[in-house]
């Protein structure tokens, strides 16, 4: 039994369209797994769907099975706990996943106090920790700190420990290399892959760039309108698609055909 | 080597805020842009690329150096028109939902640019049919049906809509275009072709472009020249290949090493 | 940041959505507002509604109100009825007017303080100020009073004290859209500050300061009653609302001469309300949607 099965899954607008038409992917524990495609491909409404946030109006239907459990047919109470706790997200822009107003250490122990019945103490300690997982200087500082006076990177780091906090066993990652810089992305990536070894956690990497992808995924799911035009191991994609269209994504990824230099040990004067 | 057509000497540009110390976002860089060349500024946020990029078309004042554009200096925009000289050296913005107006067709919006223009540079202004012509004319260039004209912005997608400003600074007969960020925001596929598309308008008509981004591949893949600025200055300048292949500062190295291996494999 | 999948859907075709009535003013609120209005414009419109002659003394003075005189008669044995709906169109008329005058000066001059900036906003701004600094009932007394008392001067004298309510909004909306890039866009091309103005930032005021306004044509309607009340407005013989509640204070007893115009105005204030409001909800969320559309 796979850690999420999602089967069938199809998720309609009110005047009949299917957005998400009959897709189906498994994930196991420990493995990330790619969701690739152009907007409006219906990659985040799959996401969101695991994670119980379609949007109101779209009807679901199809199943998905997080453990053995049925999540689609989950009251909203049951949601609540799967919620943040049994499957969390990562959401692409952090500036606006956390909130402005509060100190992230709040944002921090409220959430792990909400699931986990922790003291604020106990809470406190477990965010320390957690900020420490995530490869962030000087913890206890941080807490203190709002979202504004941290870099995009850093603040996405700490929206994944917010996500880390109750040991989830999959975790939702809707765009979340997209919003930041693309010297940033790669470290973003590597602490995904460095997490999902050491906790076994699943990963569903839902994003639009393919070299983002080619870093981190076991496996591929190609979204095209809706539905899967091909799935297969990240090696396959990736040396060997075979449908148009992923071959066009694959198209699309800038290719530098120089070899990338090693900078001189010691910089002649390189600064203007 | 041809006379440059937008010439970049040390300028410095500094921000201003109320009861607060001034700060400098860009410490003295210089650059030209030469026909039929792009130049690829890149750098992470907060760098000072954007600053540079509004300072480059006259958006911020430089408090130091100069920025000449066919050899006058790069004015202000005023609150009245601009300055008729100044009309050929435009910008194409990052965000492809704020650059164009949410209330107005697309068609209207060229030829109120053209319009625009022409009025500035004291010319006459196009017959209705001729500015038909044009604008249809623009929307083609950049590969896009010139039926979409008659739709608003939100009918289109991004990569559409980014087209259709670069359609629209084409359309006012534009020398030199700085783009901010061009394609930042739009999906993996759509930066391919944006950037392709930019980079044949640049061979095919002689336009001089600085093209600003985070993103070193995406740069790599269409400029001519790539400066790596950081914190307000460029610490790398030259020949693209030549800040790939034999690049001489950390920084650059850096992000370097940040690039995809997906990227890295030679086609 | 529900989906860059959902929010790129593209929107049903125009045609399939022009022939529904829109779902803003599907609303119950709406409807009856619609509703009172459109009693009142027919009122207006056809006179051979109103049963009896509103200055003529058709009755003996103050009766109740019976089958004969559904709103009884006044002091001078007018028909009370036809009084408040004769004085429908100068009420409504005069306060649709107030709401007008002082909409377009004050948008006006609220593009242009936030469009040109420097000192041309200060000296509009401190104007706005001086005029928010008097009651605006003192200042609209003072300018009657100056210019004599008619429903014109009255009018003349609203629209002076309320234009400064919308030239704040306009100019606050017209800051926040000043560096957008559209308009920036437009304005490195060369187009000109007047038309740069009129294209790109007056559609996006019209919307806002159409809802101020029609929550305001209830507030213009009280206001020149207030006025008439106070004499400064309509003059007698002629029915408007407010003098004739004015005139109705001797007769305290004769509740239906207060009641008759009463109600009437509050029928035109709750329909205004209620349609203003509706089209605030359904402009706001829009509004959002324009100025900060994210993926």
């Amino acid at each position: 039994m796979s850690l999420l099965e999602v089967d069938d899954l199809t998720i309609r607008r009110s005047d009949g369209r299917a957005l998400v038409d009959g897709v189906g992917f498994t994930v196991e524990a420990g493995e990330v797994v790619g969701v690739v495609g152009e907007s409006g491909s219906g990659k985040t409404l799959t996401g969101l769907s695991i994670i119980g946030l379609v949007p109101e109006g779209l009807s679901v239907s199809g199943r998905i099975s997080l453990a053995g459990r049925d999540l689609l047919t989950q009251s909203q109470r049951e949601w609540q706990q799967t919620r943040g706790a049994r499957v969390a997200m990562v959401l692409q822009d952090p500036a606006s996943s956390l909130h402005p107003m509060l100190r992230l250490g709040e944002q921090l122990t409220d959430h792990l106090r909400t699931h986990l019945g922790l003291s604020a103490k106990a809470a406190r300690a477990r965010a320390v920790d957690l900020l420490d997982r995530v490869h962030l200087p000087d913890p206890e500082r941080i807490l203190r700190r709002f979202p504004h006076e941290l870099s995009g990177g850093m603040k996405q780091r700490v929206a994944i420990a917010i996500a880390l906090g109750c040991e989830p066993s999959l975790l939702i990652a809707d765009e979340p290399t997209t919003a930041l810089d693309a010297n940033i992305r790669i470290e973003i990536v590597k602490l995904l892959d460095e997490l999902r070894t050491s906790t076994g956690m699943g990963i569903v990497f839902v994003t639009h760039d393919l070299a983002v992808l080619s870093s981190i995924a076991d496996r591929v799911n190609v979204f095209r309108h809706g539905e899967i035009v091909e799935a297969a191991s990240a090696a396959e994609i990736f040396a060997r698609p075979t449908h148009p269209y992923t071959i066009e994504l694959l198209d699309a990824v800038p290719r530098v055909p120089w070899q990338i230099g090693h900078v001189a040990a010691t910089p002649e004067g390189g600064a203007a | 080597m041809s006379t440059p057509l937008l010439r970049v000497q040390d300028a410095v540009v500094r921000y201003h805020q109320k009861g607060q110390p001034p700060v400098t976002a860009v410490r003295g860089v210089s650059l030209d842009v030469h026909p039929g060349e792009i130049v690829g500024i890149v750098g992470e946020s907060g760098c000072g690329k954007s600053s540079l990029a509004r300072a480059m078309v006259g958006l911020n004042p430089v408090a130091s150096g100069t920025i000449e554009f066919l050899g006058k200096p790069v004015s202000k925009l005023p609150i009245r028109r601009r300055t008729a000289s100044m009309i050929p050296l435009q910008m194409v913005f990052q965000d492809p939902y704020s650059s164009l107006n949410p209330r107005r067709r697309i068609e209207d919006q060229i030829a109120e640019v053209v319009r625009g223009s022409r009025k500035a540079q004291r010319q006459p202004v196009p017959s209705a049919t001729d500015l038909r012509a044009i604008v249809v004319d623009a929307l083609v260039r950049v590969g896009l049906d010139p039926d979409l004209g008659a739709r608003f912005p939100h009918a289109l997608s991004g990569g559409q809509r980014q087209r259709v400003a670069i359609a629209k600074v084409l359309a006012v007969e534009s020398r030199v275009i700085i783009a901010d960020e061009p394609i930042s925001a739009l999906d993996a596929s759509s930066q391919k072709r944006v950037a392709a598309l930019l980079r044949d308008l640049v061979v095919e008509t002689g336009i001089g472009m600085a093209i600003i981004s985070h993103d070193l591949a995406v740069v790599a893949s269409i400029a001519d020249t790539t400066a790596v600025m950081r914190a307000g200055q460029f610490v790398e300048q030259g020949p693209t290949e030549q800040v790939w292949t034999a690049p001489t500062h950390p920084y650059t190295g850096q992000l370097l090493s940040a690039v995809p291996d997906l990227v890295r494999r030679a086609s | 940041m529900t989906g860059t999948d959902v929010a790129d859907v593209k929107r049903p075709s125009r045609r399939t959505r022009t022939r529904r009535v829109p779902t803003w003013m599907r609303r119950p609120g709406v409807v009856l507002g619609f509703v009172i209005l459109l009693a009142w414009a027919v009122i207006m419109l056809v006179p051979a509604l109103i049963p009896y002659d509103p200055l003529e003394t058709v009755g003996p003075a103050l009766t109740p109100p019976d089958g004969q005189y559904l709103m009884g008669t006044d002091a001078l044995g007018r028909d009370n009825l036809s009084r408040v709906l004769a004085g429908a169109s100068t009420s409504v008329l005069n306060g649709l007017a107030i709401v007008v005058l002082a909409a377009t000066v004050g948008t006006l001059i609220g593009l242009v303080a936030g469009f040109f900036g420097g000192w041309v906003d200060e000296v509009c701004m401190r104007l706005a100020d001086l005029v928010f600094a008097f009651p605006g009932i003192i200042l609209a007394m003072a300018v009657a009073a100056a210019l004599g008392p008619s429903i014109r001067n009255a009018v003349i004298a609203a629209a002076i004290s309320w234009w400064p309510g919308y030239a704040r909004a306009v100019r606050s909306i017209v800051l926040s859209l000043r560096e957008s890039e559209f308009v920036l866009s437009n304005r490195l091309s060369g187009v000109g500050p007047i038309r740069s103005i009129a294209v790109d930032l007056l559609p996006a005021v019209t919307g806002s300061v159409l809802v101020l306004a029609m929550l305001d044509i209830g507030g213009a309607i009280l206001f020149l009653a207030g006025l008439s009340f106070l004499g400064l407005g309509a003059v007698p013989p002629d029915p408007e609302w407010g003098s004739m509640i004015s005139g109705a204070i001797q007769y305290f007893d004769q509740w239906w001469l207060a009641v008759g115009p009463g109600v009437a105005i509050v029928s035109v204030v709750l329909a205004f309300n209620l349609i203003g409001d509706a089209l605030r909800d359904r402009l706001e969320p829009r509004l959002q949607e324009i100025q900060g559309e994210a993926r």
